[in-house]
């Protein structure tokens, strides 16, 4: 006698179980079918390109009724089941009960609605099924309107690419620090966004949703975020994951978990009861990805005929669909031990490829922009394949095995002909290029016509690349010293490129500037991030991730791990209010020693890293702020005591330290800056010797720049001689901007304006008016953000990062 | 093996690290990727820097005091340094940092 299946949820999974089954043995049972849904089988895969209207709905339908009719089956669609019987074998329907021998649970997943206030306003939806499919596409419909995604996973990029597709204004709100940071690493995060912004998507990321707010007729208005920012929308998808859904199965006693419990052979805890699909739970996984689903409709149809099949759970591989977002990843390319990396850039084209070996097997790849080996590195993924032999070669695909290694002049060769080389002389690749071709074919004849790299020089890297790629194997270029091993460029073409390329982001630099790690190192992360925020100041953040230990924690490492705490005492003055206080702090914290430094400042040695905090929140209510004695950045501005008390004294020197000080504090550049004004030629102060000096003549200031007294002793170079205190000011400001966005990362002054000369610094800082203003100007908006005490800010908001994660001594001693 | 919470992975800045106090002296908790984090020891080798302290790259830290570098899946100082600094199980269960605390009981092989 024939068994009778009965078949509850008709989605992609038991569609696919149903073929097998049928395939092998058409008469094995006699089928019965529910769906709540009132129609058959759709690949909910393809629900993306019908929602970007590369495909129509007809065309993604995998089974309808007449298939599974023509099959013989049952179909009881539109008709939900309202309980199993386990001990009478009877599947209670709304429409009447249907005995079985065997059950296949297939009730697939329910989506996640975040249980934010304002979930259940109308127009807040998930992205699921075809409704929801409809609901967006009719949002295409009404023009000017607006969409907000929460959720920047797979599933909620492709609603928010298809809606904007449609002509929808769509913003995507995503909690993680890049979008699908489950499939994808940073750096391939990073050129997705990209692509996206590109096709006018807005995405915001660490974006925290807080609520949903209502238009007073119980529709979504807007969503507010954590920060306040309010996001106005006609529609709001949620896409945030899945839940299995279970509830039959739990209500009928079946062990379930995160899901419906099976065994290898797809059988629930009732021997007669069956599941497969996103409702269930293999060795405590749970399924979202139809790979994994599609082997389990194999092994459930050889169990169901008796047959033995185990399911085993194999790496996936994903993909998003999303027309010119071309990315793959696949395997475990984030977490564990013993594990390297390969990594491929190629900013011409946008690609970026990685690989994560473990020994000598391939177990993860993520990729962008050219995904076409995907399937051949999943294969070795799946395979667990020795790949030992073509290691160095392995990343260049199947192709290439044996081929030829990644070219360190893309990142010139794209650059567009009206990108600019030479920003001293105004000079644009495309200026290279023709005098290139007219004959000038070495660097000599491209700085004779073109003036390029003819001033500053700082760009002659950049001139001799545009030459590699211009003339190809005609030019013989001569070796110039890249950053690191990192990547092929010198510091002082990084700060070029960041500049012409308008990069804003260390992921932007490591991409663009196809960097060979995954985020630099010790020696090249620290420039990056210094370039970034001296040529960015307002776009980009600083990272104190990318910082020397000094600059991270505000304060000098010693050689025993402690720190050295130095306040700010402007114009080396001080009071005794000030003085107590310092005093009272070096007690209460046990500082063993006190010294007294050469710029004019007082430093307390020995502090506990843990401290830290602690000692500034005491010197910050003395009204004292960090001294930056730490910092690439301004360190002190020594004065002699001038005219209020030398009888030599010609100016108020002190007066004019403080007042540089303040102008000039907080500010980041390649490397430390010292001050000193003296008031009269006998220079008590030592200005001479200084980075910026200034020395009070009867007459007024004497601006020297470019001085040293540390390694090198070097005398300062007259910038020029000025009549007022505020154009000594100006001076010295404009002065610190060139330095700011010119000098090579950990160049002193003295070192650069040795490279640029002296009449170079001058042509800008005293000739051109206009310029100087500019330097100023810069300097200005660059202070609005950084002329803060970062003391008083870390003492607000990290206090706690000082302390010990956690201290095991206890209980581990047990 | 048993495995203690020492913690959320955001409690550890990206790319940075925190300390954890044990009855075998400091250990420090590095994340070097979103969810990504390793245990070693925070002494360097060499003159004993704070590692903890030092710069976090790829799956590496560099030492503050004098820039050696250490692959924290190994505990082996790369390029032309030799040492190696003690390593210990780590893993995540969600965002939750779990460490082996067997491994802090036991006598530290010199």
């Amino acid at each position: 006698m024939t068994q009778k299946l009965v078949v509850i949820g008709a989605g992609m999974a038991s569609g696919r179980m149903l073929e097998h089954l049928l395939n092998a043995d058409p008469g094995a049972y006699e089928i019965t079918l529910f769906n709540a849904e009132p129609r058959g089988n759709y690949n909910r895969l393809m629900l993306s390109p019908v929602l970007s209207g590369e495909k129509t709905y007809a065309e993604i339908v995998t089974h309808d009724e007449d298939w599974y009719a023509g099959h013989g089956i049952t179909c009881r669609f539109g008709e939900k089941v309202l309980a199993i019987d386990p001990a009478q074998k009877v599947v209670r329907g709304e429409k009447g009960d249907v005995a079985y021998d065997k059950l296949v649970i297939a009730t697939g997943s329910n989506p996640f609605m975040i249980p934010l206030p304002g979930h259940d306003l109308a127009g807040v939806i998930p992205y699921r099924d075809l409704e929801d499919t409809e609901t967006m596409m009719a949002l295409g419909d009404r023009p000017g309107s607006k969409a907000v995604v929460i959720g920047g996973g797979l599933l909620g990029l492709e609603a928010a690419a298809g809606m904007a597709a449609r002509g929808v204004d769509v913003t995507v709100v995503h909690i993680m620090g890049h979008l699908m940071e489950r499939q994808l690493d940073e750096a391939a995060g990073y050129l997705l966004r990209k692509s996206l912004t590109e096709k006018g998507i807005k995405v915001l990321c660490q974006a925290n949703s807080k609520e949903i707010l209502d238009d007073g007729s119980g529709h979504v208005k807007a969503l507010r975020l954590e920060d306040g920012t309010e996001l106005p929308c006609d529609l709001l998808v949620m896409a945030v994951g899945i839940r299995p859904n279970m509830a039959l199965a739990a209500a009928t006693g079946l062990a379930c978990n995160r899901g419906v419990v099976v065994d290898d052979h797809m059988v629930t805890s009732d021997p007669d009861i069956l599941a497969l699909g996103e409702c269930v739970e293999h060795n405590g996984a749970v399924f979202g990805l139809v790979a994994p689903l599609y082997d389990q409709a194999k092994v459930l149809a050889q169990t169901l005929l008796g047959q033995e099949a185990r399911f085993v759970n194999k790496e996936v591989s994903t993909k998003l669909k999303v027309t010119g977002c071309d990315l793959f990843s696949a395997g475990d390319f984030a977490e564990g031990e013993g594990r390297e990396d390969i990594v491929f850039r190629d900013p011409a084209r946008g690609v970026y490829k990685r690989l994560v070996l473990e020994g000598n097997r391939l177990i993860g790849a993520v990729m962008y922009g050219d995904t076409a080996d995907g399937a051949w590195f999943y294969s070795h993924i799946k395979d667990g394949s020795d790949i030992s032999d073509m290691r160095d070669t392995l990343i260049f695909g199947p192709a290439y095995q044996g081929g030829a290694s990644a070219d360190p002049l893309s990142a010139v060769a794209a650059l567009p002909d009206d990108a600019e080389i030479c920003g001293c002389n105004g000079v644009c690749k495309g200026d290279i290029v023709s005098a290139i071709k007219d004959g000038a074919t070495d660097l000599g004849a491209v700085r004779a016509c073109t003036k390029a790299s003819a001033s500053c020089g700082t760009c002659t890297g950049l001139v001799e690349q545009v030459l590699a790629v211009t003339m190809g194997d005609d030019y013989a270029a001569p070796a110039a010293q890249p950053i690191c091993g990192c990547c092929d460029l010198t510091h002082e073409d990084v700060r070029r490129l960041i500049k012409a390329k308008e990069l804003k982001s260390q992921a932007a630099v490591w991409q663009e500037l196809g960097w060979k790690t995954p985020n630099g190192c010790h020696i090249c992360r620290p420039a990056v991030n210094f370039y970034l925020l001296a040529d960015w100041p307002v776009e980009y953040q600083d990272d104190p991730q990318s910082r020397f230990v000094n600059e991270r924690k505000h304060a000098n490492i010693q050689k025993d791990g402690t720190f050295s705490v130095v306040p700010r005492m402007w114009g080396g003055m001080t009071t005794p209010a000030e003085l107590r206080a310092i005093a009272d702090a070096a007690e209460k914290y046990n500082v063993p020693t006190v010294h007294v430094t050469g710029g004019q400042r007082i430093d307390l040695l020995g502090v506990k890293g843990e401290d830290l905090p602690h000692i500034w929140a005491d010197l910050n209510k003395a009204g004292m702020v960090s001294g930056h004695a730490y910092a690439k950045g301004l360190r002190t501005v020594k004065t002699c005591v001038g005219k209020d008390h030398c009888r030599f004294g010609t100016q108020d020197s002190t007066g004019l330290g403080i007042k540089l000080e303040k102008r000039l504090w907080g500010s980041w550049t390649p490397h430390k800056v010292k001050l000193a004004v003296s008031g009269c030629p006998r220079n008590c102060a030592e200005a001479t010797c200084k980075d910026i000096g200034v020395v009070c003549v009867d007459s007024g200031y004497q601006i020297g720049v470019a001085g040293a007294a540390g390694m090198d002793v070097k005398e300062t170079e007259r910038l020029a001689d000025v009549a007022t205190e505020e154009e000594a000011l100006d001076l010295a400001t404009a002065f610190m901007q060139l330095y700011r966005e010119n000098a090579k990362y950990l160049d002193r002054p003295y070192k650069w304006v040795a490279k640029v000369g002296l009449d170079w610094v001058k042509a800008r800082v005293i000739d051109d008016l206009e310029e100087r203003q500019r330097l100023i100007d810069a300097f200005e908006l660059s202070q609005t953000i950084y002329r803060k005490d970062p003391w008083a800010k870390e003492v607000e908001e990290k206090s706690a990062s000082y302390a010990p994660l956690a201290d095991l001594t206890l209980e581990a001693a047990e | 093996m048993s495995w203690i919470d020492i913690g959320h992975i955001d409690e550890v800045p990206l790319r940075g690290a925190r300390l954890l106090k044990t009855p075998m002296g400091c250990i420090a908790v590095f994340r070097t990727g979103e969810t990504e984090a390793f245990a070693a020891s925070n002494t360097c080798p060499h003159k004993g820097g704070p590692l903890s302290e030092g710069i976090v790259h790829g799956q590496s830290v560099t030492c503050p005091l004098h820039n050696w570098v250490f692959d924290l899946n190994t505990g082996e100082a790369q390029g032309a340094d030799d040492g190696r600094i003690k390593t210990y199980p780590l893993r995540l269960e969600g965002q939750r940092m779990l460490l082996d605390s067997s491994t802090l009981t036991a006598r530290s092989a010199a």
